[in-house]
């Protein structure tokens, strides 16, 4: 084995100093200094909005600093756009991947940096080989033809990878590059950065995770507010100190708990079958119970009959057989407004678009659900005064911060948005709760906050269903687990007990001995979703 | 030989139908491949902007701005430069500065288009929509001005002559004429089909083009310039809108008339869709449409003898003048499977890191 390039005496491969970029009302990087080694995984930690993406953006040319310097093996440089960037060695891998679902591996990976047979047209053949002999070199086998949406996640993530290595590039950065992977996805992919770091690669690693990034650093940067705040080398760290270094205060990571105290069955669903949008039966005969008091936690790899399973017993979707059934009452075929008033309080993963009207006022999104009844409504017309009245109690209550209640929700930030679904959704007499990634993309104070909540609601006895594709969330928060892999309850654990990697395993498997074929994932492919 | 089976009852009914279909398409395959051009000129236009994510319903504006400007021009040049018409296609002077006017007036307005869909950022239905009722508006008002005096031409292009043997070939000599004898615009439709399906799925162009009407920003992280491609992309669908529109006016005819498209630009998007935004998809379906309503006229001309030219003739007139507008509704409804659109299509994009 190869060892890599000691970090600590080797020049600087990339040196950015003294990055300032200010945006009307904020500093977004505030005189950012960032050294980066050949051969080094450098973390870049830091909450949602700290800045580290405006300083990648700075990096890879999307954005121009305000002030500072970039130097590229002690040249200094100006990246005027991602093409200046990547011809000068630096790629990018985004949170959301930018590659075309219907176009193939080749040419996803070929494209803006085509691989020509003459002045006009692509020497995909030529391509081919290429990508086959990286692949090879990093230890994954690609097909070069294999339509990328019928990829699984974690495959379109070595497509990414393999952009970057198709152009060459030395400095690779990754935007929060497991936010959307299984356990063992993230090993395999863990495994391929240490590969291209002892290649000499140099590796950036953004994250807000402090067990990934003590796993795999070499050296972590960490920023708060624009500024770096300190920088460590993993062992003189622990998470306890990086998590401190990056909210600002003292950070309780694991949600205390405590003892459940669970009662009689409250939601019982038996046999449930969903289809999804193009009518394939997607969930095959679910029968699960969640007791009043405890909480429920299903996990499972995004896309395995989640979100439809969700949506059919909050209403949302007709199931096409079995029952759901909420007490005594069968809520099978109850539309959404049925199930919030059979007492079924329901937290979407998408909150842009199904949680919140993102142009309607503070106030009134948090009576989206209830703006009919009294004391919102009298005969038909709306009380403004009581609505008023709400809108204050539930921003001093859920500690949502806003100019005001009358602000568009659109210009909240993502962690007061939630906390804005939360209040409404919570703070209500309620029987069951339905939490569809609660926290996703939140910083670290918000996911306590809502945590905290969560377990505060299932001690005054409600039933709690959590829904997460982050396994962490799901294992500090369930008192029993459920597993769904390709639409099918794979197992049903005990939360306390049950141990990270076999409930990985089991999201990765069902069960099975060994992943099935790669390519085809666990995942389906997404609903086509552009941009993003 | 085949005569003796249309006595059968009913079968022998859909025989003679097929005889007479085929009938009518090699007998009037000339005319119907010269009707679909405009139709696969402005299919192509809709394919190569709404490739790249910009829906264009201004092809009918378009083309029928450019058939007004092509005929007025050649008419004045005609005047200008009087010539005798040469050997290829019958060009002129004034027929050439002509075409070269349609292409201007096509790309004139596509320029607009493109201004208001991409750097506006405005609703591109809306956009098309406005080219539409100006292009409508403005060429009526000038026609009637024009037509109180008199009622120019500048002549048009004429049809090559193929070898007469090399029609009289057995079986395939239909076929010869159909593609041969046609006018220099057709014709050019014809490559123009061929070449852009080529480049389209094995050029750097066409990669680039697709990419950026399904994910835009993954184009732009990679470094395309996803605004100037957009612009070049419509640009160049303005060019075979003005192609489309000459047509009418100096190759089809020679004159004139107000509101002479008469829908094609519509049928032409219909087209594109039935053609799954594949070049020569889109000028195969506007081929479609075309023999659809030469049927008709056939019908009306020339109905078959026998049993089922009474059927034909008892079917009112009007309803073989709309057969190619049932066709579209047809295909539009998602009769011939679904045809997916490209994801980005129609979505103005906006460079993100700017704010």
């Amino acid at each position: 084995m190869t060892s890599s390039p000691s970090p600590t005496i080797s020049a600087p491969a990339l040196e950015m100093r003294g990055i300032t970029k200010r945006y009307p009302g904020v500093i977004a990087n505030d005189r950012i200094d960032l050294t980066v080694r050949p051969g080094e995984i450098h973390a870049l930690l830091g909450e949602n909005g700290a800045g580290k993406s405006t300083l990648m953006n700075i990096l890879y040319g999307l954005t121009r600093p305000d002030e500072g310097e970039i130097l590229l093996d002690g040249e200094p440089i100006t990246i005027k756009g991602p093409s200046d960037a990547i011809a000068r060695g630096i790629s990018m891998v985004h949170q959301h991947f930018m590659l075309v679902p219907v176009l193939n591996v080749a040419d996803n990976i070929l494209l803006g940096a085509e691989t020509m047979a003459n002045r006009v047209f692509l020497d995909r053949d030529e391509a081919r080989r290429r990508i086959r002999e990286l692949g090879q070199r990093f230890g994954f086998d690609i097909d070069p033809d294999e339509t990328v949406g019928r990829l699984s996640v974690g495959w379109q993530q070595r497509v990414e990878i393999l952009k970057a290595l198709y152009r060459e590039a030395r400095i690779l950065v990754l935007d929060e590059p497991t936010a959307v992977l299984t356990p063992q996805e993230t090993k395999e992919i863990f495994a391929v950065l240490r590969r291209l770091a002892a290649e000499g690669h140099s590796i950036i690693f953004i994250s807000h995770k402090l067990s990934e990034v003590l796993e795999i650093a070499d050296r972590i940067t960490v920023i708060r507010r624009g500024r770096v705040v300190g920088e460590r080398l993993p062992a003189d760290t622990n998470e306890e100190d990086l998590a401190e270094l990056m909210v600002g205060r003292e950070v309780q990571l694991v949600a205390d708990r405590g003892e459940s105290h669970p009662a009689d069955v409250l939601l019982s669903v038996e046999s449930l079958a969903v289809g999804d949008d193009r009518g394939r039966e997607v969930v095959h005969g679910i029968s699960f119970e969640v007791r009043a008091g405890e909480i429920f936690g299903i996990a499972g790899v995004a896309g395995n009959g989640q979100d439809e399973l969700v949506e059919a017993i909050t209403g949302l979707r007709r199931p096409a057989a079995g029952r759901v059934r909420l007490g005594a009452d069968d809520v099978t075929m109850a539309d959404p407004r049925q199930a919030h008033e059979h007492g079924i309080s329901f937290v979407p993963a998408d909150r842009h678009r199904f949680g919140m009207v993102t142009s309607f006022s503070l106030a009134d999104n948090l009576v989206l659900t209830d703006y009919y009844a009294p004391p919102y409504a009298r005969r038909g017309v709306r009380d403004d005064a009581a609505i008023a009245a709400r809108a204050e109690e539930a921003i001093r209550e859920f500690d949502i911060r806003t100019p005001s209640a009358t602000v568009t929700a659109g210009t909240l930030s993502g962690g007061n948005q939630q906390k804005m679904v939360v209040a409404r959704e919570f703070d209500r007499d309620l029987r069951l709760l339905v939490l569809d990634q609660p926290t996703r993309g939140l910083d670290v104070g918000s996911v306590e906050f809502i945590h905290r909540q969560t377990v505060r609601k299932r001690d005054a006895g409600t039933a709690v269903l959590l829904v997460s594709a982050e396994l962490d969330e799901v294992l500090e928060l369930s008192d029993r687990i459920g597993v769904m892999y390709r639409g099918k309850m794979v197992a049903i654990l005990d939360g306390p007990t049950a141990s990270r990697e076999h409930v990985g395993l089991l999201m990765a498997t069902g069960g099975h001995e060994t992943p099935e074929g790669a390519p085809q994932g666990a995942a389906a492919p997404e609903p086509r979703r552009t941009g993003a | 030989m085949l005569t003796g089976l249309f006595d059968i009852p009913v079968l022998g009914l859909i025989l003679q139908l097929l005889d007479f279909l085929l009938n009518v398409v090699t007998v009037n395959g000339p005319v119907i491949l010269s009707l679909a051009t405009p139709l696969a000129l402005g299919a192509m236009c809709g394919v190569i902007s709404e490739r790249s994510g910009v829906v264009n319903i201004g092809i009918e504006g378009m083309m029928l701005a450019s058939a007004f400007s092509a005929w007025l021009v050649a008419s004045v040049a005609a005047q200008a430069f009087p010539a005798e018409p040469g050997f290829f296609f019958g060009v002129t002077p004034a027929l050439l500065i002509g075409l070269a006017a349609a292409l201007a007036t096509g790309v004139a307005f596509s320029l607009v288009h493109a201004w208001l869909s991409i750097s506006i950022r405005a609703d591109q239905i809306i956009s098309g929509t406005i080219i539409n009722i100006v292009a409508f508006g403005v060429t009526a008002y000038l026609d009637l001005l024009l037509s109180r005096t008199s009622q120019p031409s500048g002549g048009k292009f004429v049809a090559f002559a193929p070898p007469q043997a090399l029609l009289d070939l057995p079986v395939i000599g239909w076929l010869f004429r159909m593609v041969l004898a046609q006018g220099p615009i057709t014709m050019a439709a014809i490559v123009i089909a061929v070449v852009f399906q080529v480049l389209l799925f094995r050029s750097r162009w066409g990669l680039r083009t697709r990419a950026v009407g399904e994910h835009p920003k993954a184009a732009e992280t990679v470094g395309i310039d996803v605004i100037r491609l957009r612009y070049r992309n419509v640009l160049a669908g303005g060019l075979l809108a003005g192609l489309a529109g000459a047509w009418f006016t100096i190759d089809f005819g020679t004159t004139f008339q107000t509101g002479m498209t008469n829908g094609r630009g519509f049928i032409a998007l219909a087209a594109m869709i039935f053609g799954r935004w594949h070049p020569i998809g889109a000028f195969g379906a506007a081929l479609l449409f075309a023999a659809s309503g030469a049927l008709g006229t056939a019908i009306r001309t020339t109905p078959p003898p026998g049993q089922l030219g009474e059927i034909l003739i008892s079917i009112p007139e009007q309803v073989f003048s709309a057969l190619p507008y049932l066709v579209t509704i047809a295909v539009l409804a998602g009769v011939v499977g679904r045809s997916v659109a490209p994801a980005a299509d129609g979505q103005p994009y906006e460079r993100e890191a700017t704010h």
